[in-house]
């Protein structure tokens, strides 16, 4: 199956109640199997322009890069797949572009933005994240986050000075301590995890993690699955019942089918025969 | 604001202290920050851990021991009007940012400018050990506050379907969850979502649309209204609002 049958992707973006503009940046590309999404911040609307300079950067060099490049096939610096590299490369260049941005406009100054994107290739994907915007997956009856944050409430759970049921009333929610395009460097986490055929993929800003209840997120997207479009107005439905504090946005996508890439042989007899 | 605490015995407050610093101590020893010179506390009795807005108290191993609102504790997280309790006196912890800001830059994610210091050595690792699951007497934990506020409310009213045709005729499903679905999957599936202003109806899957009152819903919500008569994959159901 290609990759645009097997996947089935759905994004949608929403101010929240709020707030009076969305500094969420969302983008899909059907084609490569890629999907983006970054919660910006900053002053007036530096934290829009951060969050569209990274979901622009990320989503058009990969896009680029795979005119001519195979996802699944080894870099031969680092021994990792190209498509780990392509992630994790751009989000460097996003994170150049928003500083330097930021450098030369005083209106800009201190913007930054968080980014999780997933590219998935060869019935994989890779995941990369700065900040607390979240990956989480569905498959079967089990929902989870796949990201881990990259915020001082994380961490205080990781050294288990709070415990997960506390954190929820702690006041140090939004606190995150990577961000991309606040300094000259930034350390962007890159994973790979295998895709089954009945997954659900769900990538959002805090807006909605915040607002709702995993189990809750788990349960509508259970519930909706069949319905991707839906399932995502409904979650956006869901954080501003809630409250709608903050912008929102989610990203979903379902695995319909197996995707894999041709196999190396396979192309090699082709090649021999072509010559 | 920094958050305070307030020490009193028998009702006559004695002393206030600001936690300003990230590790504030207290004892029986002059070298601790809150001195309570008293035989039943001990020479370091208790610390307190002040990460930006949020405090964690925790016993030194003390011989007599803490509580917080009457339950004894190693480790708390604390909440704004606990009481911790040493000996015969009463530390009371006040918090000014403890109430959700009502503005809405309290939800703006923002970046710490600065590297975190790690949080961990500052827990003795003896007791690091012991508390590393996390032990909380369930009395201490703090109700739930604002995240996840329930979208139902009491005001809200409650409704229900009830089932008028086929072998199920007669049962009736409340709606208590934010969604409910109905149907059969594959073949037509609708779902009803519960919200603060109502109850909407909206098409799931399958190739036909939901009926209500006989009328084709499409693919967009539908508000129900009180004895409306929903038809799905052949089955008749009424919904109603329940007094």
């Amino acid at each position: 199956m290609n990759k645009q049958n097997a996947l089935e992707m759905v994004s949608q973006t929403h101010s929240g109640k709020v707030r009076s503009h969305n500094e969420d940046s969302v983008a899909l590309d059907a084609a490569n199997g890629l999907a983006v999404l970054a919660d910006g911040m900053g002053g007036y609307n530096a934290g829009e322009v951060a969050s569209g300079i990274a979901v622009s950067v990320v989503l058009t060099e990969i896009k680029y890069r795979l005119q001519t490049e195979k996802p699944e096939a080894k870099d031969p610096f680092s021994g990792e797949d190209v498509g780990v590299v392509l992630l994790r490369d751009n989000v460097e260049k996003a994170n150049s572009s928003i500083f330097h941005a930021a450098q030369s406009q005083p209106q800009y100054a201190g913007m930054g933005t968080t980014i999780v994107a997933a590219l998935f290739y060869d019935n994989q994907l890779a995941v990369v994240h700065v900040g607390d915007s979240r990956l989480y997956r569905l498959r079967g009856e089990v929902f989870e986050a796949i990201t881990r944050d990259h915020s001082l409430l994380q961490e205080q759970i990781d050294s288990g000075i709070i415990s997960k049921e506390d954190a929820r009333t702690s006041r140090n929610k939004n606190l995150v301590t990577r961000a991309v395009g606040i300094d000259a460097e930034v350390q962007p986490e890159v994973h790979v995890y295998e895709a089954q055929v009945g997954d659900v993929y769900l990538l959002c800003s805090d807006g909605l993690n915040d607002m709702v209840a995993d189990e809750i997120i788990g349960e509508t997207l259970q519930m909706l699955k069949a319905n991707l479009p839906l399932a995502a107005t409904q979650l956006i439905e869901l954080a501003n019942d809630h409250g709608g504090r903050d912008n929102v946005s989610v990203i979903l996508i379902k695995i319909n089918g197996k995707f894999s890439a041709p196999r190396p042989w396979l192309s090699k007899i082709f090649a021999w025969f072509k010559s | 604001m920094p958050a305070k605490l307030i020490l009193s015995m028998d009702g006559e407050v004695l002393k206030d202290y600001v936690l300003s610093k990230e590790r504030t101590t207290i004892g029986r020893k002059p070298h601790n920050d809150i001195v309570i010179d008293n035989l039943a506390v001990s020479s370091e009795h208790a610390a307190i851990i002040t990460i930006l807005n949020d405090s964690f108290l925790e016993d030194l191993d003390s011989t007599n021991g803490l509580a917080v609102n009457g339950t004894t504790v190693k480790k708390h997280f604390l909440q704004q009007n606990d009481v911790i309790e040493i000996g015969k006196y009463k530390l009371k912890y006040l918090n000014e940012n403890a109430a959700p800001a009502p503005s809405a830059d309290f939800e703006k994610t923002m970046i710490l400018s600065r590297p975190v210091k790690p949080v961990a050595p500052v827990v003795p690792p003896s007791y690091e050990s012991a508390e590393a699951t996390g032990r909380f007497s369930p009395s201490n934990i703090a109700p739930e506050q604002a995240p996840v506020q329930p979208v139902a409310t009491s005001l809200q009213p409650r409704a229900a379907v009830q089932i008028l045709n086929g072998p199920n005729a007669g049962r009736e499903l409340e709606l208590i969850k934010s969604l409910t679905t109905l149907g059969k999957p594959g073949v037509q599936v609708a779902v009803l979502a519960r919200r603060p202003h109502g109850f909407f109806m909206t098409h799931v899957e399958g190739a036909k649309f939901p009926l209500v009152n006989g009328e084709s819903i499409g693919e967009q919500p539908r508000q129900l209204k009180d004895h409306d008569i929903i038809e799905l994959a052949g089955v008749k159901m009424e919904f109603y609002f329940k007094s």
